[in-house]
């Protein structure tokens, strides 16, 4: 028999006081330790997914949309820049980089991402298997996307219209996409994107239907002269432009018409010069484009985010306040029923420092429970979080990892918990027992 | 030598009267009950003898002990392993069971004591089979039979008892003046009981009475 022995019994004795209490201070840890989490998984993704880019080349429009589409891939992009306009921006000397993303298509509902293999390159997403793209409609699926879409090499697929899977089915395109390659994991957005060239999806809409014009994210300025497209014989070849200025016998001068009326969704800027900043934004002037910066764009969202989730914390550090009280009532109450008991406890040998311990015990022991149960809940929290996100993103959190501001969490708690027993523990320490026992 | 010995013990609350006690002692295998009407003191008398409450003038020897040179943590230690305290209405660790209950008094006191030995003082005192009972289940009679329990598991060479039997009817009365002295020629200890309670006064011929005094 121990002193802990006992003080565990006595956590269970008042029931009903120490639920309550478990109840408030793992709401309050689990809420808190929640959001640690989430901000720490959603700023380590930020930041991961920013890495070395500069600036996002797009269509004109909100930036921030431009950044969460490009960058991110979580929301609708902002429409399509022709190839040839962005052609001063990107082949400006004080660009070092620039890699197209272009939008249009998706395979049940994942992101068909035309882009070169640069892209990949850039986050340092490794092969597992299988090969790069090398020409249009072969594909090189990131880890998460081949794995929740069981996409094996060689395994071909029919991509959908748009970037939504819903109701999208009959605008279907006929060309096949060829499973060449998959990536390893990486924790950047490529583990959840189909990388093709570019050039698949300037076909798929060249070949395609196109009684959808103006999507948002579709590729191709053919798409407006649809017509001409279908009187030229050569229209099916992929480098064939129907073009009013193309002319078929004039091939180099037909390449570089292809080049110039090609459309892409966005180019990620890497800057090669510290003056990109105040040079290339004088070039967007007077276009249809934009140059959004990723590092603002997602302070900003961060600065928004924050206030809300700053809110969230306030309220559950109210909560473990009040669980704090709790504690301290509990026992504070509980010492006035259990006077004689600790008496008793004197008489037969006790300490005053044993009761001191004891009734400190107790308050810890209550806390502790607190402590576990909250953190606990807030991995619970994470994965269904996490299976939300899974559903609308096909991102997903990780809930199983400990971070060093819950060490902080953990102690802080502790301590408190320390500190709302130090009364009633003071109290039992000084009780004089001749007296409690001469009141019977 | 006497088992216990007090010399002009004197007691004075702050806002009450002076209480003076006469002197006495007391042998092994000695019964001494201590009698007055409310008021005489007897409980502060008790908490004397157990070091309770430290006394204004006189002195308490405990095996030859003077309870005064001890202070804190060794008083209570001494407390715990010399002297088993029987109280009036029993208390006990509600969150506990009667084993647990009874098996504090060696914990805090420090001294070995088995479970089985635990088991045989409840086997003794007939209430064995509410051993894993919580002691809240448990009648008066029962629950004073626990505390005897529990004040004898130290093997204590003084018992002291403040009014054992006034909670009490008169059969349950007289099997716990019958435990308390069995247990104590069985501990060669030494019994004092403090009372008010006239059917003890014609069972234990040794007696002293304290008298209510001005102040």
């Amino acid at each position: 028999m121990k002193i802990i022995f006992i003080a565990w019994k006595n956590c269970w004795q008042k029931a009903g006081a120490t639920t309550l209490t478990l109840l408030l201070l793992s709401f309050g840890v689990g809420i808190i330790s929640m959001m640690f989490l989430l901000e720490n998984q959603l700023s380590d993704k930020f930041n991961k997914n920013i890495k070395d880019i500069d600036f996002v080349l797009g269509a004109k429009g909100s930036p921030l949309q431009l950044i969460l589409a490009n960058v991110y891939h979580i929301d609708a992009p902002t429409g399509n820049i022709k190839v040839s306009e962005a052609q001063k921006i990107i082949k400006n000397p004080t660009v070092k980089e620039a890699i197209p993303l272009a939008y249009g298509d998706n395979y049940e509902g994942w992101r068909i991402v035309g882009t070169t293999p640069r892209y990949a390159e850039f986050y340092e997403v490794k092969l597992k298997e299988g090969k790069v793209f090398e020409t249009p409609f072969e594909v090189t699926v990131g880890s998460y996307a081949a794995k929740e879409l069981g996409l094996k090499l060689g395994q071909t697929f029919k991509s959908n219209h748009g970037l939504d899977k819903e109701g999208e089915e009959e605008e279907g395109h006929d060309q096949l996409f060829t499973v060449v390659g998959i990536y390893e994991a990486s924790g950047t957005v490529i583990d959840r994107l189909i990388l093709t060239p570019v050039e698949s999806i300037w076909e798929v809409h060249d070949h395609g239907d196109h009684e959808e014009s103006g999507h948002a994210g579709i590729v191709s300025a053919e798409e407006h002269d649809a017509e001409h497209a279908h009187e030229d014989e050569h229209a099916h070849e992929a480098d064939t432009l129907d073009n009013d200025h193309a002319h078929e016998d004039e091939h180099a001068e037909e390449e570089h018409a292809h080049e110039e009326d090609h459309e892409v969704t966005a180019y990620l800027l890497i800057k090669r010069l510290p003056m990109a900043p105040m040079i290339l934004p004088q070039l967007v002037k007077n276009t249809n484009m934009q140059l959004a910066l990723p590092a603002i764009e997602i302070n900003r969202l961060n600065e928004n985010f924050g206030i809300g989730m700053s809110v969230v914390k306030a309220v559950a550090i109210l909560i473990m306040i009040i669980s704090f009280l709790s504690v301290f009532i509990s026992l504070y109450n509980a010492l006035r029923e259990r006077q004689y008991e600790l008496a008793i406890l004197r008489t037969l040998g006790g300490r005053r420092i044993q009761l001191f311990i004891l009734i400190l015990l107790e308050g810890f022991f209550m806390v502790a429970l607190g402590l576990i149960i909250g953190l606990v809940l807030s991995r619970v929290g994470i994965t269904l979080l996490s299976d939300m996100a899974k559903d609308s993103f096909h991102d997903e959190f990780n809930a199983m990892i400990f971070l060093p501001q819950e060490y902080y969490l953990v102690g802080i708690t502790l301590g408190l918990g320390v500190v709302a027993s130090l009364l009633p523990a003071l109290r039992a320490f000084f009780m004089d027992i001749s007296k409690t026992l001469s009141n019977d | 030598m006497a088992i216990i010995q007090t010399t002009n013990l004197q007691y004075t609350f702050s806002k009450g009267p002076q209480l003076i006690f006469p002197s006495f002692q007391a042998e092994e295998n000695s019964e001494l009950l201590i009698l007055g009407s409310s008021g005489t003191g007897k409980t502060t008398l008790l908490h004397l003898l157990a070091g309770l409450r430290k006394p204004n003038a006189g002195e308490v020897v405990v095996n030859g002990i003077r309870l005064s040179t001890l202070s804190g943590a060794s008083l209570d230690r001494f407390r715990g392993k010399n002297i088993g305290v029987v109280f009036q209405t029993s208390h006990f660790v509600q969150s506990l069971s009667v084993i647990d209950n009874i098996l504090l008094a060696p914990y805090f006191s420090n001294n070995k004591v088995s479970k089985s030995d635990a088991e045989k003082m409840l086997d003794r005192l007939n209430i064995l089979s509410k051993k894993n009972k919580k002691t809240s289940t448990l009648s008066v009679g029962e629950q004073q039979r626990v505390a005897i329990a529990r004040a004898l598991l130290n093997n204590p060479s003084l018992i002291l008892a403040d009014e054992p039997t006034s909670a009490l009817d008169d059969e349950n009365a007289k099997d716990v003046l019958n435990l308390l002295r069995e247990q104590t020629h069985a501990l060669k200890a030494a019994l004092l009981i403090v009372t008010h309670d006239n059917r003890l006064k014609e069972e234990v011929r040794q007696r002293i009475e304290l008298t209510a005094l001005k102040s």
